[in-house]
């Protein structure tokens, strides 16, 4: 295995250890909010969505990245706000 | 610039952890998500600085489009509808991984090495099972699939093939030449896969599918990750990966299935089970007054809703009549089951919405050992999850499944339509107890008149 595999490697199961600390700590009464929220992390996808459809290459991978930027800003936005939206909702006696 | 690029996406996921730590207390949860979001905003924003980016009209496009959508879909949803919701959601993240795999095959200009090429086919892989896999989860949920499994012989044979078949596609893609060809019918199959693993599910287990689908949004954003080496990618999708699989593992135990029987056992019929049963049994059917009369009796109560409660839209005067009671001195709170709902804590936010403050909602744990010093436990549309027979009879469906003490209070009050089972088709033993008041109707129309009765008292 080459050296940057290996870094990632090690970033990603190391991130799951974190993810499942802190995860077991979200109380089941937001376990939506959590599941929305997580979710539009998980479009930081988007990241790689920008490049594919900036770069230019080929009329192919450019309308791919343009489709992928799509569902990837629909997930973050649309994740956060929903999220947001749900969180304002929970309110003390 | 890259280093600048590569500290600036640390500080995203780290802004991503605090914000799931915010999501440990309600207090802190709003600061949270908005922590995670601008996590989000620094790396889209530092990325647009990446010198291989040369035309923006694309990306303006794509991020003014999804933006519309997304910002638009999140404001009119009903909170009834967040499971579809939240599905579709999965679904797009999903599906974007799988697309930006793909074109970024097409950017590569020599053969990719070993590790890219198989991260490479998980995310396509993954990607495509979790796009079309979330939309038929989606469109059961919403109703414009039909609910229940659909079955037919050589199902779980046809799935293994098309397992094996991508598998042995994605080897030959990482040990041979890459093509093109290899990678559009990897995605094909991806998606056919997505399709054939959920119709068979029905509607009671979309819980445990949700949660799974988001696990591999999770999944497929990390492995995509590891094919653009960007390590902001990983770190999210194992975040995302690992909370979805916790999700996925609790729902399982809260509905006493185990993974492999949710996705291969066909249970979990939406119509719940047959209406007619064998022995006829006593119930005693009571009226609104009787319900009023016992409720301002009492000096404790615990309301035990369940999804037929969000089904008659009736967390409103559900609420109005809590706070009636309340006024009266009556110590009431609200026991939440794990599986009250559609999705994980579904019922939470359901109770929200209708202004119940969160400190009334009791987890089961915290709750189940007040039921035997309680005077009235008043069940609204829930059946399964207070049904005795997963205590004591063993062989039923629900026989270890965890569930709300209701049958220990003093009386119980249950408003239901019918004495129709709930969806594992066994017949409640707390419709027939001696202390049990059954109250038949709309829970809607039910309420409202208990409320009116407690109310002019």
């Amino acid at each position: 295995m080459t050296g940057p595999l290996l870094i990632s490697l090690y970033i990603f199961v190391l991130a799951i250890f974190v993810g499942f600390e802190v995860i077991t700590k979200v109380p089941p009464l937001l376990h939506t909010p959590l599941m929305s929220g997580a979710n539009a992390i998980s479009g930081i996808t988007v990241v790689g969505a920008l490049i594919s459809a900036g770069a230019g290459h080929s009329c192919v991978s450019t309308l791919l990245g343009l489709f992928a930027v799509i569902l990837a800003t629909i997930n973050v936005v649309g994740g956060f706000l929903v999220t947001d939206r749900m969180l304002e909702m929970f309110k003390k006696r | 610039m890259e280093t600048i690029t590569n500290l600036a996406y640390l500080v995203s996921a780290v802004l991503f952890i605090l914000g799931l730590k915010g999501l440990s207390s309600p207090r802190t949860a709003r600061r949270g998500n908005l922590l995670s979001a601008m996590g989000m905003l620094i790396a889209v924003v530092v990325t647009l600085f990446d010198r291989q980016i040369i035309d923006f009209t694309y990306i303006i496009a794509g991020i003014a489009i999804g933006s519309s959508i997304g910002a638009i879909s999140a404001w009119q949803v009903p909170m009834t509808a967040m499971p579809q919701m939240v599905a579709v959601l999965n679904g797009s993240g999903g599906g974007a991984s799988a697309l930006v795999a793909v074109a970024e095959f097409l950017r590569m200009t020599s053969q990719p090495g070993v590790d890219v090429s198989v991260t490479l086919v998980l995310s396509l892989l993954i990607g495509t099972v979790t796009l079309t896999g979330s939309l038929i989860a989606a469109g059961k949920l919403q109703g414009v699939l039909r609910g229940a499994p659909v079955a037919f012989p050589f199902q779980q044979t046809l799935n293994l093939i098309l397992l094996s078949l991508a598998i042995a596609l994605g080897v030959l893609f990482v040990i041979s030449t890459p093509s093109l060809s290899k990678v559009v019918i990897i995605a094909i199959i991806g998606a056919m896969l997505g399709v054939l693993t959920v119709i068979p599910i029905g509607g009671a287990d979309m819980p445990v599918v949700i949660s799974l689908l988001n696990s591999y949004s999770g999944l497929a954003a990390a492995m995509t990750g590891f094919v653009l080496s960007n390590n902001v990618l990983i770190v999210s999708g194992a975040l995302v990966g690992a909370s979805g699989l916790i999700l996925t593992n609790l729902m399982c135990k809260a509905m006493n299935r185990n993974l492999g029987n949710v996705l291969f056992g066909r249970v979990g019929v939406e119509e719940g089970g047959p209406a007619g049963i064998t022995e006829q049994r006593r119930v005693t059917s009571h009226t609104a007054e009787d319900a009023a009369t016992l409720l301002g009796m009492a000096h404790s109560v615990i309301i035990v809703p369940g999804y037929g409660l969000a089904v008659a839209q009736a967390q409103y005067v559900l609420q109005e009549l809590a706070v009636q009671l309340a006024k009266r001195g009556i110590n009431v709170r609200y026991a939440i089951h794990p599986v009250a709902g559609r999705m994980p804590g579904h019922m939470n936010v359901l109770l929200a919405e209708a202004n119940v403050p969160y400190d009334l909602l009791y987890e089961m744990d915290a709750i189940n050992d007040d039921f035997q010093r309680t005077d009235v436990a008043l069940v609204v549309g829930a059946n399964d999850v207070i049904n005795p027979a997963a205590r004591n009879k063993k062989g039923c469906p629900l026989y270890g499944m965890p569930i709300l003490n209701v049958d220990k209070a003093r009386t119980v009050i249950v408003c239901k339509r019918s004495l129709r089972p709930g969806f594992s088709g066994e017949d409640n033993e707390v419709f027939y107890l001696e202390k049990t008041l059954m109250v038949f109707g709309d829970a809607r129309d039910t309420l409202t008149k208990i409320v009116g009765l407690v109310k002019g008292s």
